[in-house]
């Protein structure tokens, strides 16, 4: 496979694993506006910031606004990280691999762009935002079970699975950077509804209400929640099931290419020396710092991950 | 009618009138001759146009929106220059087929093969002995001073000895036995994956017609073409031949086709910065380090190909990739030089040097074709420039060239102060009475004028012709100019079983 390819590869799923989290977040920016009396002004400036666009924004815009805050994270072409943004990012390096994909994933992935293009040439009201938001979560979808259901398990899938949970493992850590100070115990003003309305924005985030549930019944400590989304291995947004699954498809490259890359020791590193422990050594540590130094190693795994595998030279 | 559900013509067969100013222009219709719709349905069409009369025209229309939408899913697009807006544009497809029978084919198979095989022995020649010059039947200025005669090619042994793998010969007809080529594409020919992509497109919409008509398959040309590259692979290698496309890149006009035939041809769509010489070889960038390619389906022009030999600016080639070549250890399809083949000018001499070769008469017409450089043919031409097309020697895709009937006289006028600059940069040609096809229009059928581009590939092992070929289509009524990039459409084209 030509380094480009795995380089298209990795940023197609990327894009398409970033729009659909960023579907999330608006969602449930959304939700907690609809929710609480009041200025939510603060949470859409949170929701930018977990997207990692607050400054972005703040170059374009004095306040921050809800409808602002959405169209931006929605639509705006000069926000690289937008919905539309990362679906005409994944089209374009689909387009570039496209002997790589399956006819399935490609046709998937073009009508996904064309659809959600199509739907996001207009400003969305309202009332029609729950709809598109459903719609490039099925999209996104649709691409995904293509990808599971007719690619062949090689490098090229391999690829696909880097990208997806690099950016993956990327959105949750930051929803955590964003709201850490809500999950740290030594908050005193537990089960306010203050705090509930927080712990609930962190969970739909993550599309992760129903799975809370499951796991930790009627709990609402702070402490489950950083459980859940650190170190949780059956959550499949968990910092630790992505890096899990990071291992694995670096280890099938590894063992099919019959070298060891550094990239395998690095998130080998990552998985022993961050994911190991239980929650309450992560607070030891210091849940912020945590949280950075994951945001950290993760960067630099896609960067060596960039050299390992020869994505530019 | 037999049928209420019949199609009505929109217009009369020779509807063209008014618009070349050919007053008693009858042209003539592959579907109906010369008779119009009154007329008889010509024989190869007899089955499909009862299945026509059958059909509800709300049915076709719908089935026409919905080959419009599988052509976007698919993605089969074309970026248009110099239109920012209009990145991805379809071609228009018309789902009207143009058949043509076996023995027509046969018949036209002969002539093209026969072409080919002159055009590839004129190329050796044209870089070597140069024979046909000393024997005095080409004009040695038609080479020395032709910009598409590469220097650097002189005595060089491209692998197998075949200078144009891959070929497509323009045909236009005019009747019932009388095709011409129009032009010869021995350079880098497109439109190879819309002839692929219009028949499962038909496939997929009416399989009925495929019981009814015994149409023959086009499907094995990407099977075809990896065999057919992988033929001429350098001599002497020690393993199986690793074949490769190259591409300019995705904002290339043809991008689309390019991803296609490598898809379909199971190797890698390269691009120059995925490829660099190493120790004598041409190697690409994997995700392993980097490997060889011995065969390079290239649809990067000549110009652009090493700028360390041609063009210093280029980047989409490989500094570098001549001498691998030269070295005889790359096979580059099409060879670098083939473009003096497909030059204007030297069509008009195709005649003699299909004679010079083959030792035979041309099966296929040439269109008579008069050369601005010569003094006289100027003149013929500078009075007669209201029923001449003229086109630029070098220029491609209908762009630069003036179609007397149709232009107005502020056209003719400025287009002569062109011709009278530089003659030589010119030819033309008398404007041919195209055959049409019927299209399916809002209104129903409608004859439009079309042309054909088989597709032939070349190698030690032989000369291969695809049944069919890409037709393209004139969409706007009267109109002569059929290329995509014009507001020209495309049709399934069958060439049936006898």
């Amino acid at each position: 496979m030509l380094g480009k390819t795995a380089n298209g590869l990795f940023w197609m799923y990327r894009g398409l694993e970033r729009a659909e989290n960023t579907a999330r977040l608006i969602e449930t920016g959304q939700r907690i506006a609809l929710t609480r009396l009041g200025s939510t002004d603060d949470e859409w400036r949170s929701v930018l910031q977990t997207a990692g666009s607050l400054n972005g924004f703040i170059q374009r815009h004095e306040h921050v606004t809800k409808d602002a805050a959405i169209d931006w994270l929605l639509r705006d072409k000069d926000n690289p990280s937008s919905v539309l943004s990362s679906v005409e990012h994944a089209r374009q390096n689909a387009r570039m691999v496209r002997t790589a994909l399956t006819g399935e994933v490609w046709e998937a992935m073009n009508g996904t762009y064309m659809r959600v293009k199509e739907v996001l040439a207009r400003k969305i009201s309202e009332r029609d935002l729950s709809g598109v938001l459903g719609m490039i979560r099925q999209r996104t979808g649709l691409v995904r079970g293509a990808t599971h259901g007719t690619m062949l398990r090689n490098d090229i899938y391999d690829f696909a699975r880097i990208g997806t949970f690099l950016e993956r493992a990327d959105n949750t850590a930051r929803i955590i950077d964003v709201k850490y100070y809500v999950l740290l115990p030594s908050v005193t003003s537990v089960g306010t509804s203050l705090d509930n309305v927080q712990w609930e924005t962190i969970l739909r985030s993550v599309s992760a209400r129903g799975g809370f549930r499951m796991e930790y019944g009627a709990s609402n400590e702070p402490r489950d929640i950083a459980q859940f989304l650190i170190l949780n291995r059956r959550m499949p947004r968990s910092l630790a099931f992505c890096a899990h699954k990071l291992r694995d498809n670096l280890g099938y490259l590894a063992s099919e290419y019959g070298h060891n890359a550094p990239s395998l020791a690095k998130i080998d590193h990552i998985e022993r020396s961050y994911l190991s422990f239980d929650i309450d050594a992560v607070f030891d540590y210091g849940l912020h710092e945590f949280i950075q130094k994951m945001l950290t190693s993760l960067s630099e795994l896609g960067q060596q991950i960039e050299v390992d595998y020869r994505f530019y030279e | 009618m037999p049928c209420n559900t019949r199609l009505a013509w929109t217009t009369q067969i020779s509807d063209g009138v008014g618009h070349t100013g050919m007053s008693d222009q009858v042209y003539f219709d592959e579907m109906w001759g010369t008779g119009g719709s009154e007329g008889t349905v010509r024989s190869p069409y007899a089955p499909f146009n009862s299945w026509l009369n059958g059909e509800d025209p709300k049915h076709l229309r719908a089935k026409q929106r919905e080959a419009e939408d599988l052509f976007r899913l698919t993605g089969i697009t074309f970026n248009v220059y110099g239109r920012a807006e209009a990145e991805e544009r379809l071609i228009p497809f018309d789902i009207i087929p143009r058949i043509i029978s076996g023995r027509e084919w046969q018949k036209l198979s002969r002539g093209i093969e026969q072409r080919v095989r002159a055009i590839n022995a004129f190329l050796y020649d044209i870089y070597h002995g140069q024979e046909i010059v000393k024997a005095g039947r080409l004009p040695q200025e038609m080479i020395a001073r032709n910009e598409a005669f590469l220097p650097e090619m002189i005595g060089v042994q491209p692998p197998g000895n075949v200078y144009t793998h891959i070929v497509g010969i323009d045909l236009v007809r005019t009747g019932p036995d009388q095709f011409y080529v129009l032009e010869d594409n021995a350079r880098t020919p497109s439109g190879v994956s819309y002839m692929l992509e219009n028949r499962e497109t038909m496939l997929q919409m009416f399989p009925e017609l495929f019981s009814e008509n015994r149409v023959q398959p086009v499907s094995t040309y990407p099977t075809d073409l990896f065999n057919s590259l992988a033929a001429c692979a350098p001599e002497g290698l020690d393993r199986k031949p690793t074949v490769g496309v190259l591409t300019p890149g995705i904002f290339n006009s043809a991008y689309y086709e390019h991803s296609f035939l490598a898809d379909q041809m199971g190797v890698e769509l390269v691009e120059g910065h995925d490829l660099r010489v190493q120790d004598g070889q041409l190697n690409m960038r994997t995700t392993r380090g980097y490997k060889p390619i011995d065969v390079l389906y290239r649809r990067v022009d000549d110009d652009f190909l090493d700028p360390l030999t041609f063009n210093p600016e280029s980047a989409l080639g490989v500094p570098g990739i001549m001498d691998v070549y030269r070295a005889g250890r790359l096979t580059i399809a099409n060879a670098p030089g083939t473009g003096i083949a497909d030059d204007k000018a030297i069509y008009s001499y195709m005649p003699e040097i299909v004679e010079f070769y083959t030792g035979e008469r041309p099966l296929l017409e040439n269109v008579p074709t008069w050369r601005c450089s010569e003094k006289d043919a100027l003149a013929y031409v500078l009075d007669n420039l209201a029923d001449l097309v003229v086109k630029e020697v070098h220029g491609s895709g209908g762009y630069g060239m003036l179609i007397g009937p149709t232009a107005t006289k502020k056209d003719i006028a400025e287009f002569r102060k062109k011709l009278e600059a530089r003659p030589s940069n010119y030819i033309a040609q008398p404007t041919l009475s195209l055959s049409t096809v019927p299209i399916f229009t809002r209104a129903g059928l409608a004859p439009r004028h079309v042309d054909l581009r088989p597709y032939v590939l070349v190698s030690p092992n032989g000369i291969n012709i695809t049944p069919g070929g890409l037709t393209r289509v004139a969409l706007k009524k009267g109109s002569l100019v059929v290329n995509s990039s014009q507001g020209g459409g495309t049709k399934d084209t069958w060439v049936l079983e006898d």
